[in-house]
């Protein structure tokens, strides 16, 4: 264990932002002979919103994947909580407190919106079969101590009207929110955001921001997302990764990304050699 | 002798309580354990006795005394129908200040008028959007001290040096009750009849608003009399979802629930007031015509979807129900076999479909603040709901007219409220005097003394008539759009536009006419309505504009102007004010364009003065006309768009002069 963690500080708005939580180390990932991600290295702070950005393709969408443990990478280790992670299957990293969304939001259209948050407290959840079955005891003081937690979440993310509705009757705007939902309803301590503003108006995506702000604000948790909406990313994360082709190719505050030659050619297009 | 009597009653009848926190201490005695307020939290229904009331209303008040609040103070309150802000007007009272409720979606600006008008020391606010606003209209108020907020969310970072969280303030002012207690009795106990209980702000169709001082007197007293003429009881259930600025909420939710000791129940948010009002089910209960008509076209559109035999069900017993079930409610005669079906169609059709619409368990409802349609307050009351209208206004607190049990029509708005005088000038222009009337507008002499007069009796600037034989008043229009047409005929607008609007295809209309030979309207139409209308008939249009201007909408229309024409002219004194020509809108009417109030009520000088172009185009005969309009977006950016307009003519029957002027 030779991790150095960085002293914390406080940002301009008043949040602190902690030492590291979770540091990705050369990271290679290859699909067959497609290298999607090329040697990447970075880290994410605790409490801070880190963004990934880049143009189609970067290899954005595999970065979040390594993480959540849908994808093990060829290459390269993840360190969570400065101990290394071995390979593992995504339920086992949902255990360790990473949540997320998805980039096509992935809800059981069928069941409610309440249904569906409750789907994240599954964690939470401990009585067997048999006691769930019966619905005595454990199984009953359970679900009314994760239905107090799901309303709270949705009482935070102002979908009251909606808990009984049918996902797959709600317009993609809500869907989205209502992923966000059953994510924090896992109570994570990093949620990994993939597009979530992805295909929203204006006002859609205001409102999801203000979300997201008020998550990391309320909660205290870090955020790692990715975004195409260049204007919503620079409002939003307190550092950013810039990708292109499955290479790093900035790393820093907006700011410093906005100015970085390399993020500037890569968006504006430059021939590749 | 007679007077003084009545007067000796009077203040007899109301035990010598005289103000609201001596009422709410009396409910926290006589009603201790029983449920005062309940508010949907978390998804479930939290809620507070009348003595937990009592706790946190006093608690809050010691902690606003350690704030160093003063009397005379005025309080600003902001937010959405919540337990906690309605304790916080009675806190207010309690230590003599005023409470101020302000609408929660005014803008900014809006904001900073009202509340530097009055000259707020202290703001409540229910969330960080309210305290954002008030935050950034802050250097135009130079009275403002401080604010208290409720949800801590988003807040926990501003700076605290005058902003409180709720319960926190509520924590120190129980730590401190020692060294205020004694304050608070004694100004709680200064309270007379003549203090100010609160300050409501008009909306204004004209000009800014104007701040309506009430006193306990005419809060207590007229809640007393309305209590009283409807027989309200304690074990009421009423739903809080009407704005706390407006005056109704105000005497529902605080006047005579605490004249009652009744219950006051708060929806989860804004848009759960339906299921909340199923799950509820008030006994009483206050709605404009709008949320009506939305419940309606909510349970017609599902019907249609529903299959052949439950429409056929459906309609048969809906049949039954508008021949009887108005009679029933009424107590008239009916017919053993109709009573038995309506009692049939009561058990299948009727009670589950009251249900669903929340209003099961009503006793007494009541709309006002627009005419109702006849059609929709027909299907309520053949229901069985017992809705009925009434007549007020904020000058008056509330209650002016009221319809008796048993005398409820669509087209009046009921006998005299108890205690209440009305004449009618010359003008045509209803006055009252009752124990209601308001003390006076805050800072506004000139407008106090023109609309009161030093016997009290109050102008309404409506105009309107007793109909002969019922007694009941009938409401024609506001005085000043009341004109004449260029022969001398009487002209109202309103009269007409209501009997358009009545449709559920038109969501507004605007008619013209006043100095001219004739009448000719704006139409807007309702988007929802049509917009199904033509889904069902494979009518496609991109946007409002090409949907307004579509010819079978314009035929459709032409057909409801034609109808209404008919009606009109049976008006002996209104039958001038036909329609002979008329224009759908290429927009709709918006309060953001400044062409309606937040209340939604047209602004009729803005209108005529924005489309003059196509008021004259309705005039000189011509068949279509090209416009641009400038328009606002809700962010505040302005575009224009443009169009071109058919004009259509309009039958119309020959008008009684006109009849005896050929004879």
């Amino acid at each position: 264990m030779n991790q150095i963690t960085p002293d914390s500080y406080v940002t301009a708005d008043g949040r602190t932002i902690g030492g590291t939580v979770m540091e990705m180390k050369n990271i290679t990932l290859r699909f067959g002979g497609v290298v999607a991600i090329k040697d990447i290295s970075f880290d994410i702070r605790q409490g801070e919103i880190r963004a990934i950005i880049g143009p189609n393709g970067a290899g954005k969408s595999s970065m979040l994947n390594v993480i959540s443990g849908f994808y093990n990478p060829q290459e390269g280790d993840v360190f969570y909580k400065g101990q290394k992670r071995p390979p593992m299957r995504p339920y086992q990293v949902a255990r360790l407190g990473i949540a997320r969304t998805f980039q096509n939001i992935a809800l059981f259209e069928g069941m409610s919106v309440l249904d569906n948050v409750m789907t994240g407290r599954l964690h939470h959840m401990k009585a067997g079969l048999f006691s769930q079955a019966l619905w005595k005891g454990r199984a009953e003081r359970e679900e009314v101590e994760n239905r107090e937690a799901v309303e709270k979440i949705i009482d935070f993310l102002e979908i009251q009207s909606i808990r009984k509705t049918p996902v797959g009757r709600l317009p993609y705007g809500l869907k989205k929110r209502v992923e966000l939902a059953r994510a924090l309803a896992a109570e994570p301590s990093i949620l990994l955001l993939d597009e979530p503003m992805a295909g929203m108006n204006v006002e859609e995506k205001e409102d999801m921001s203000r979300f997201i702000l008020d998550v990391n604000d309320e909660f205290g948790t870090t955020i790692a997302l990715i975004e195409h909406d260049m204007g919503v990313v620079m409002d939003l994360s307190d550092r950013v990764v810039v990708m292109d082709y499955g290479k790093k190719i900035g790393d820093g505050t907006p700011d410093e990304v906005r100015n970085n030659q390399d993020v500037i050619d890569a968006y504006l297009g430059v021939a590749h050699d | 002798m007679r007077e003084e009597l009545e007067l000796a009653q009077s203040s007899q009848a109301t035990d010598g309580l005289m103000s609201i926190p001596a009422l709410m201490r009396r409910n926290a005695e006589r009603f201790a354990g029983k449920a005062a307020y309940r508010e949907k939290e978390f998804g479930i229904w939290q809620c507070w006795t009348w003595s937990e009331a009592r706790e946190e209303i006093e608690t809050l008040a010691l902690g606003l005394l350690t704030l160093g609040i003063k009397e005379g103070d005025f309080v600003a309150i902001i937010g959405r129908n919540r337990p906690y802000l309605y304790w916080s007007m009675v806190a207010a009272q309690m230590v003599g200040a005023v409470p101020v409720p302000v609408y929660k979606d005014s803008a900014a600006e809006e904001m900073a008028y009202v509340l530097a008008h009055c000259g707020a020391r202290f703001v409540i606010a229910e969330d960080q959007e309210q305290v954002d606003k008030v935050i950034d209209v802050q250097d135009q108020l130079p009275n403002f001290e401080h604010m208290v907020y409720l949800d801590p969310r988003g807040l926990r970072k501003y700076d605290h040096t005058a902003l409180h969280q709720f319960q926190k303030l509520q924590t120190e002012g129980r730590a401190q009750r020692l060294a205020h207690e004694a304050e608070l009795e004694a100004r709680t106990g200064r309270l007379t009849y003549d203090s100010t209980c609160v300050m409501l702000y008009t909306s204004g169709t004209t000009g800014k608003p104007k701040g309506v001082v009430l006193s306990n007197r005419n809060v207590i007293q007229t809640s007393k009399n309305s209590v009283d003429f409807d027989s309200l009881r304690a074990d009421e259930n009423i739903l809080a979802y009407l704005p706390m600025a407006w005056v109704g909420d105000f005497i529902f939710s605080v006047g005579q629930a605490m004249w009652c000791g009744f219950c006051v129940n708060c929806p989860e948010s804004e848009d759960t007031m339906v299921t909340d009002l199923r799950e509820i089910g008030p006994t009483y209960f206050f709605a404009p015509p709008a949320v009506f008509e939305s419940q309606l076209t909510n349970v017609m559109i599902r019907m249609e979807d529903a299959g052949r035999f439950k429409q056929w069900l459906f309609r048969k017993y809906m049949a039954h129900a508008k021949k009887v079930g108005g009679k029933i409610l009424d107590g008239h005669s009916v017919g053993p076999l109709d009573r038995l079906n309506y009692a049939l169609g009561n058990l299948f059709i009727y009670g589950p479909l009251k249900d669903t619409l929340g209003l099961g368990r009503v006793r007494v409802g009541y709309t006002a603040g627009e005419a109702i349609g006849p059609e929709l307050f027909e299907f309520y009351r053949s229901l069985g709901i017992n809705l009925k209208q009434l007549y007020g206004q904020t000058e008056a607190t509330v209650f002016i007219t009221l319809q008796p049990n048993g005398e409820v029509r669509a087209d009046t708005v009921g006998v005299p409220a108890p205690e209440v005088e009305i004449k009618i000038e010359d003008s045509g222009e209803i006055f009252y005097r009752s124990p209601g009337v308001f003390v006076e507008y805050l800072n506004n002499p000139e407008s106090t003394a023109s609309t009161k007069d030093a016997e009290n009796w109050v102008a309404t600037g409506d105009a309107g008539f007793f109909e002969e034989g019922s007694g009941h008043l009938r409401i024609i229009d506001r005085i000043k759009d009341v004109g004449k047409l260029a022969d001398g005929r009487m002209f109202a607008p309103k009269f007409v536009e209501n009997k358009l609007k009545f449709y559920p295809d038109i969501l507004e209309a605007v008619v013209f006419g006043n100095g001219r030979d004739r009448c000719v309207a704006f139409i807007n139409i309702d988007l929802k309505a049509v917009g199904n209308w033509a889904e069902r008939n494979n009518i496609a249009y991109a946007s409002y504009q090409e949907l307004a201007g579509h010819p079978r909408v314009l035929e459709t229309i032409q057909g409801h102007v034609e109808e209404v024409n008919r009606s009109v002219a049976e008006d002996p004194m209104l039958s001038g004010c036909q329609i002979h020509r008329f224009l759908v809108l290429h927009k709709e009417l918006d309060a953001d364009d400044g062409e309606m109030t937040r209340t939604k009520k047209v602004r009729r000088v803005v209108v005529a003065d924005k489309f003059k172009d196509l008021v004259d185009a309705l005039y000189d005969g011509s068949k279509t006309v090209s416009t641009t309009t400038e328009v606002t977006y809700e962010d505040g950016r302005k575009g224009s768009i443009s169009a071109t307009l058919e004009l259509r003519d309009v039958a119309v029957l020959p008008t009684l002069s006109q009849q005896v002027a050929a004879e």
